[in-house]
């Protein structure tokens, strides 16, 4: 593939999209929660630059409507929440540090490799920015869901849930040139909804463990009933 | 139009209006009210697609052109289950109606959480029934993911650690479940690209599936990928099961009856509508049986592990769970085994599980009450201590482990058939499941049903209109199938395989 050969703006989404990659890995990585979250705030707002872009190459007009709607939830509303709840659960100095860091990080790299090699016998040769988009997107998602498994916070885990989303909406966009209107509100809706959901389950989660290690959720087991 | 708007506009109004009821006593009523009225629509709906073989419209084309508006296409194939969960509402409402108020009385809850039951009760119906009845795929998932959204505040409503626990897992494996279908939902979409023209339709199914045979194979296979692990991870599909046996046992029982009933019923519905574009993707390529195999696999898993858990569960609810795993492996491993036979069981049996699952739930709420524990092993006797609630539990599981004369054995049995016709040596597998299932359910059952009762143990108050009505609905499937709703399952067969089975 020559990515030389593409046009300009073909080559910055490119460009950006390989940036919310990189995002993704530091998210994967950071220590400090708030970090965290601006790492989260900066992915989203290069998502809604892709989709801007998008909707400029393609004079696809309501995919201007979509970068807003990803810049105001994804950049703004959705990090803000979860500042708030941070600091209303006094996390805002919280550090927590992975296992074995190094690991998990070369675990990502091996499913970015995964990704392209599950992609690029899917895709015509041709169409060589659909495929590395959809490869970096797929990246993108199953990083986040590395983060899920791996990261034992609760916050930490619902940064990874939303970064997966991320993904999922960077693929609709540049591979597809936006899914239809309903959905994409729809989808947003539910990512909404989820995130206020999910600040219910912080104070509920410290309500009854006492903390939002996530780890210490073990009471429910396979036989069951022996903390009845 | 009429019915289908009756159908979801009921349960969304009502979801509302149950957020504004102040008082638990009226909203209980309220609730079975705005259920009987579904049900109605339900019902209407499903009379008219019996004689118009379909009804279709868009909602907002004037809004954003034909194609982009809200589409809706009802057929024989989701009209049945449209009908099902519109009943099943209405009737675990009623039971809901006295099981929650001797909750609230208990104080294992306050007024304000009452509102927040009754109100996701409805929301969770609305977010089913427009899964069921939509013909845009996406909108299909928000659904789907709108129904976790309702039901995680449900599964945590007692705030026990146990249940915030069960709700965060439930949360999360079905939310990043979910995701993964999204992803193959995009890929979908992007397939569709290449062959229709016009973008806006590229996620409407009946245009899909029209298109089918155009759609590139190597990407629907990956998409079918993602997509059954999403919505597999809904179904209960081993291994992505782990959410399903703590939220179930967990939430309070009306939730485990509509959850096990219906929701597991939505998602295997979504499986099997996108296996159907696969099927006609990939029916040119090497491999035209991949996602078929793909279900045939899961679905035997499913089936074998959660019948032997069965064997290990020492709590009630948890262990009826497993067995809706167990019969939701069993529906996709014939979905997944194809042909018009093992459809047509697939689609019956779809029902009468739903139908025998809900009553068990419900009596199983009126037993953990008398006995005042979820389990097993405290749970004695409850023929002597209340002889309704004690048959109702004995024939429910009678019904449900597959003894004739069940609705249950008859679709089961046609599954075997089916399965001896096709794969021979899978019919070994599915009947050594069927014992070690029958074993596992009845050796936790006999004490429960039979022993001693403790000292002390009063009968609790109890509504079994409801289980007595499931059941012998399940016991006229198995006695005699009537011919309108033969016909119905028929045409959803023909649909779904392409031939018909009578």
């Amino acid at each position: 593939m020559n990515l030389t050969l593409l046009p300009l703006l073909q080559q910055l989404l490119l460009v950006l999209a390989a940036i919310v990659l990189f995002l993704s890995f530091v998210l994967l990585a950071q220590v400090r929660l708030i970090s965290a979250i601006h790492a989260f705030a900066w992915q989203g707002a290069l998502v809604a630059a892709v989709t801007a872009v998008v909707a400029a190459t393609g004079q696809v007009h309501h995919l201007y409507f979509s970068a807003a709607l990803t810049l105001a939830l994804k950049a703004l509303l959705i990090p803000w929440m979860l500042h708030r709840l941070t600091r209303r659960l006094n996390l805002e100095r919280h550090t927590e540090s992975l296992q074995s860091p190094a690991l998990v990080t070369m675990g990502a790299v091996a499913l970015v490799i995964f990704s392209y090699w599950l992609v690029l016998p899917m895709i015509h040769a041709e169409m060589t920015f659909t495929r590395n988009i959809i490869a970096i997107s797929l990246s993108v998602v199953l990083i986040g869901l590395l983060m899920m498994v791996f990261r034992t916070q609760a916050v930490a885990q619902v940064l990874g849930f939303m970064s997966m989303e991320n993904g999922l909406f960077l693929a609709a966009v540049s591979a597809t040139d936006g899914m239809p209107l309903v959905v994409e509100l729809g989808v947003a809706f539910d990512v909404l909804v989820a995130m206020v959901l999910f600040g219910v389950f912080f104070l509920q989660l410290r309500d009854s463990i006492d903390s939002l290690d996530v780890d210490r959720l073990n009471r429910l087991r396979e036989t069951g009933g022996d903390s009845q | 139009m009429t019915p289908l708007l009756l159908v979801l506009l009921t349960p969304l109004l009502g979801a509302l209006a149950l957020g504004l009821v102040r008082r638990p006593v009226v909203a209980g009523w309220f609730n079975l009210g705005v259920s009987v009225i579904s049900l109605g629509g339900a019902l209407w709906l499903g009379a008219a697609v019996a004689v118009t073989g379909e009804v279709s419209g868009t909602l907002g084309a004037q809004l954003f052109g034909p194609s982009a508006g809200l589409g809706f296409r009802v057929d024989a194939f989701n009209v049945y289950l449209v009908v099902l969960t519109a009943f099943v509402g209405v009737t675990t409402s009623i039971f809901s109606r006295p099981y929650m108020r001797y909750v609230l009385e208990i104080g294992r809850i306050g007024p304000r959480r009452m509102r927040t039951y009754h109100s996701m009760y409805q929301l969770f119906m609305f977010t089913m029934l427009l899964a069921l009845t939509t013909d845009n795929l996406g909108v299909m998932w928000v659904a789907v993911e709108g129904a976790t959204l309702a039901t995680v505040l449900l599964v945590s409503l007692y705030r026990t650690p146990e249940a915030v626990e069960a709700a965060w897992k439930y949360f999360i494996l079905c939310g990043v479940g979910i995701a993964l279908a999204l992803f193959g939902t995009v890929l979908t979409y992007f397939a569709a690209q290449q062959v229709i023209a016009d973008p806006a339709a590229g996620l409407t199914w009946s245009t899909l599936y029209a298109n089918a045979g155009g759609l590139e194979p190597a990407v629907m296979r990956l998409a079918f990928v993602f997509l059954l692990v999403g919505y597999g991870t809904k179904v209960g599909l081993v291994p992505m099961h782990q959410w399903l046996p703590d939220a179930h046992s967990e939430g309070p029982t009306p939730m485990s009856a509509v959850l096990s009933g219906l929701l597991l019923n939505v998602a295997l519905y979504a499986v099997v509508r996108l296996k159907m574009l696969v099927d006609g993707s990939l029916a040119e390529t090497a491999s035209p049986q991949l996602a078929g195999h793909l279900l045939m696999g899961f679905g035997l898993v499913s089936f074998l592990v959660a019948g032997l858990f069965l064997h290990r569960q020492r709590d009630i609810k948890r262990m009826f769970s497993y067995s809706s795993i167990e019969h939701m492996g069993l529906m996709t491993f014939a979905f997944g085994l194809g042909g018009p036979l093992a459809t047509f069981g697939a689609l019956l049996h779809m029902l009468v599980h739903s139908l025998t699952k809900s009553a068990i739930f419900i009596t199983v709420g009126h037993a953990t009450h008398i006995a005042g524990t979820q389990s097993i092993d405290q749970i004695r006797g409850l023929i002597r201590t209340q002889p309704a609630v004690g048959w109702s539990l004995l024939i429910g599981v009678a019904a449900i482990a597959g003894f004739p004369p069940f609705g249950v054995f008859m679709s089961e049995f046609l599954l075997l058939t089916a399965t001896m016709k096709s794969a021979p040596w899978f019919t070994l597998a599915l009947l050594s499941g069927l014992a070690v299932a029958f074993a596992g359910l009845f050796r936790h059952i006999h004490p429960m049903v039979y022993g001693v009762p403790p000292e002390g143990q009063q009968p609790v108050e109890a509504n079994m209109i409801p289980v007595a009505v499931h059941l012998s609905l399940v016991l006229w499937l198995g006695l005699a199938i009537p011919g309108f709703l033969a016909g119905w399952l028929d045409r959803a067969t023909l649909l779904i395989t392409g031939a018909h089975l009578l």
